[in-house]
């Protein structure tokens, strides 16, 4: 049944119309005050500590100094940095789950530069603010959230993977920031290095490593030509830079005359790879290259010696596989690995050395001396761009950083020479191709076992 | 049932029909997709005899751990009709503790010079560490709700969960965890001309004769007989002079020491656990419940075996002859997907209706 229905009175609409009529007041007034309030007169607001003050503000400044006639900010705006003040920036690494060792040695290379800097820039202390990315998506979205919620964080030192580099790359973007990776390697986050922009690409990405197009290259070359193997079967986990790498192995061994005979996929969790080696061994592959991580990377070599045909197949990883935790295991006597070259130079040495006092061991990844790169790639363009008033105020406009990160040529850092191209790719690439034998059961020992070395410039 | 209130909504027979129809239509395509991918693969000739028997074997030896972790799940759903979400850590911490037992047994040397005493060794502890976290969880989280509702228990059986797996994190870090390889376990027999891995045919046979055994307890003894009574009715059972308390105890160490077995089978066959570890198992052991019949013993069996034959011959057999690429990525989608499929065809599961006959 309906709801009976009131008969309206006059009384009622007399009452509704007045109503309506302070409601619209109430707006316009609401509306006036907004438009005042960014129109730079005299407003109320209310101080940190609590109490009521009356301040003269100009619009778009969230700061109480008083703007200098020569500092514009740019489209993208500006961070503005009192005396005293530290200049922020963040860091988004894997710093926790099975790569946590991925993340660890990045922060660390992070903190060296911090310290060969004497913890300053501009005369401003440098404030590191830390955030995992999980080495997934979702990691990588919330921690990037978090950075830029801070409006004086002025650029990201990371993400640690390329999986969670995709969604930070967007929000970092959005946000105006600039973002300098020490190891996404996953093409779609730059460029296929022919001029076409990757699938994820985003203004204010860079990175300091290597592309896996190159590494890819690197591992196909070294496959078919040093080893002489000819059917080759990948393996990847859907991230993207398990799936980047390993399409451009593929790409590359077919290009040179191989054949891949199966390109396949596992899932991140799977423990169970004897159905999918199964299918690599029926498939006849020579050499299995599986770009992927721990723990999956232990099933997969653990378990392809159980299969009937399989035997003597060549287990092929990669720089994600190249870690201390992994190598140490018995299984993987025999692999090759692709990775980036360990820096030479004194300069470099001088940086192991610094590491090993700071931290009590030697380097556990691959990838510190990158992000030690990144962070003072980051520090020289705010050098570049900052806008410094006598009173030791500096101005960053966002927009000059990208620019000045952008123009980045000749930078010699200690992973060689760096110069950005327009997609963000700076490195100076060298891929090593090392083997683990029974004579070398850890880390260092295996990074230093190189058979191949890969330098597309030289 | 649904066709007299169908028919009393007046507009019944059609909206009947409709779902009959389309339950008939998914049956029919299942039924279709499922020869036809077969067709391929086979014809196709792509792996050859020899390598579809091993998909079989790796399936079995799966399945062998799923069916033990299930029992757990359907013996605690027979007993006291709610789903343990704990039950995956249970199996975890077995397998947890094991690890640092063997780890010990590995470094004075026992490992390697006695292997199957060692396992004797590390299976007991498993199955103690196992069978004391379920009786925990059941003394802490389940008997003071004895008398709520049953979506009560359930929800905290989730918070068991995440206190378990993030206690074990606290307790012994985030880092996977390698149990050292048993060399007396390298190579394989060949069994009826199926080539069977040492380590998987340790597994089969394990799981098969805890199987047994737990079917004899139920069914042949006096224990069994009062867990079977709680079952059918408590109230009946308390006045029949059964300790419910004690039974319901019972169940939970019985199912724990399963998921204890479960545990270090995994290690066997895996080597790897971290904390973790229990969730997906843990999921897939409750499918494989629900695959069989839940509450059915033989039913968490069958179940446990189908489910890991489906996710390793499935991927390989129907979406490789589908033209599917990188088929195994899809592994749990046909596990989940076969589950669906068998609650379509059966909806109270594989062995489920004797189950319904029994208790009606």
């Amino acid at each position: 049944m309906l709801l009976p229905i009131r008969k309206r009175n006059k009384e009622d609409d007399v009452t509704r119309r007045h109503s309506t009529f302070w409601w619209a007041v109430l707006v316009v007034m609401a509306l006036i005050a907004a438009a005042c309030g960014g129109g730079g007169t005299t407003t109320t607001t209310q101080a940190p500590g609590g109490e009521m003050t009356t301040t003269t503000a100009a619009p778009g400044e969230t700061t109480t100094t008083q703007p200098t006639a020569e500092f514009e900010p740019g489209p993208l705006g500006a961070v503005t940095v009192a005396p005293g003040e530290p200049i922020k920036i963040a860091a988004l690494q894997a710093i926790s789950g099975a790569v946590a060792s991925l993340g660890e040695d990045q922060v660390r290379g992070i903190e060296i530069a911090i310290d060969d800097r004497g913890g300053e820039l501009l005369g401003h202390p440098i404030e590191l603010q830390v955030e995992d990315d999980g080495c997934s998506a979702e990691g990588g979205t919330t921690g990037a959230q978090r950075i830029v919620a801070d409006p004086q964080v002025v650029g990201i030192i990371g993400t640690s993977c390329s999986g969670a580099g995709v969604p930070a790359s967007q929000i970092m973007s959005e946000a105006g920031l600039v973002m300098i990776s020490g190891s996404n390697t996953s093409p779609a986050l730059t460029s296929d290095l022919a001029g076409n922009p990757g699938s994820a690409w985003q203004p204010g990405y860079f990175r300091t490593a290597h592309n896996d197009i190159i590494q890819g290259e690197a591992a196909a070359i070294f496959a078919y030509q040093e080893l002489g193997l000819t059917r080759a079967a990948t393996i990847h986990d859907g991230d993207p830079y398990t799936e980047g790498l390993a399409n451009a192995f593929g790409r590359s061994f077919q290009e040179l005359g191989g054949e891949v005979v199966l390109a396949t996929a596992i899932n991140k969790g799977d423990t169970d790879m004897r159905p999918v080696l199964t299918e690599v061994a029926a498939a006849g592959a020579e050499v299995i290259f599986f770009p992927i991580f721990q723990p999956e990377g232990d099933f997969i070599a653990q378990q392809a010696r159980e299969i009937a045909g399989l035997e003597d197949v060549v287990l092929f990883g990669a720089d994600g596989l190249l870690s201390d935790t992994y190598v140490v295991n018995e299984f993987t006597v025999g692999m090759y690995f692709s990775g980036p070259a360990s820096p030479e130079g004194s300069a470099y040495d001088e940086f192991v050395a610094k590491y090993q006092e700071k931290y009590g061991e030697a380097p556990i990844q691959s990838f510190h001396a990158h992000a030690y790169d990144a962070a003072n790639m980051l520090f020289a363009a705010i050098e570049q761009v900052a806008v410094v008033e006598d009173d030791g105020t500096v101005h960053i406009d966002r927009q000059a950083l990208r620019d000045a990160l952008y123009a980045t040529e000749g930078f010699q850092g200690l992973t060689g020479t760096l110069t950005c191209d327009e997609f963000g790719d700076c490195a100076d690439p060298r891929i090593d191709i090392v083997q683990r034998t029974e004579e070398t059961p850890d880390i260092a020992a295996v990074r230093a076992n190189v058979l191949f070395t890969y330098e597309p410039g030289a | 049932m649904t066709a007299a209130s169908a028919a009393a909504t007046g507009r019944g027979p059609s909206r009947f029909g409709f779902v009959k129809g389309f339950l008939w239509a998914v049956r029919i395509l299942a039924v279709f997709g499922i020869l036809w991918g077969s067709y391929f693969s086979i014809t196709g000739g792509r792996l050859s005899f020899d390598q579809w028997k091993d998909l079989m074997v790796f399936g079995v030896a799966q399945g062998s751990v799923y069916a033990l972790i299930a029992l757990g799940y359907t013996m605690v759903y027979g007993v006291l009709g709610f789903i343990n979400f704990a039950h995956g850590e249970v199996f975890m911490s077995g397998a947890m503790i094991g690890f640092f037992a063997a780890n010990y047994l590995n470094q004075t040397g026992l490992w390697a010079s006695q292997p199957f005493l060692s396992l004797f060794i590390v299976l007991l502890v498993c199955m103690t560490a196992s069978t004391l976290v379920a009786v925990g969880v059941e003394r802490v989280a389940y008997r003071p709700l004895r008398n709520a509702p049953r979506l009560i228990p359930l929800i905290t059986s989730i918070g068991a969960s995440f206190f378990l797996q993030y206690a074990f994190r606290g307790l012994f870090g985030a880092g996977v965890k390698s149990y050292p390889a048993v060399r007396a376990l390298d190579g394989a027999w060949n069994v009826l001309g199926f080539r069977v891995i040492k380590t998987q045919g340790i597994v089969i046979l394990a799981a098969v004769g805890m199987m047994v055994l737990l079917y004899l307890l139920v069914e042949r003894t006096k224990t069994g007989r009062a867990m079977r009574a709680v079952a059918e009715d408590q109230e009946i059972a308390r006045l029949m002079g059964v300790d419910v308390d004690r039974t319901i105890v019972t169940v939970f160490a019985v199912g724990g020491a399963m998921a204890g077995v479960a545990g270090l089978l995994w290690g066997l066959v895996f080597q790897q656990v971290f904390f973790f570890t229990g969730f997906l198992p843990g999921i897939k052991a409750f499918t494989s419940a629900v695959l069989g019949g839940i509450g059915n013993i033989v039913g968490a069996m069958v179940g446990g075996l189908v489910l890991g034959a489906v996710e390793s011959i499935g991927p390989s057999l129907v979406l490789a002859g589908l033209g599917v690429p990188a088929a195994h990525q899809l592994k749990d989608v046909v596990a989940f997907l076969a589950l669906v499929l068998v609650l379509v065809f059966r909806p109270t599961g594989i062995m489920g209706e004797r189950l319904a006959e029994e208790r009606a």
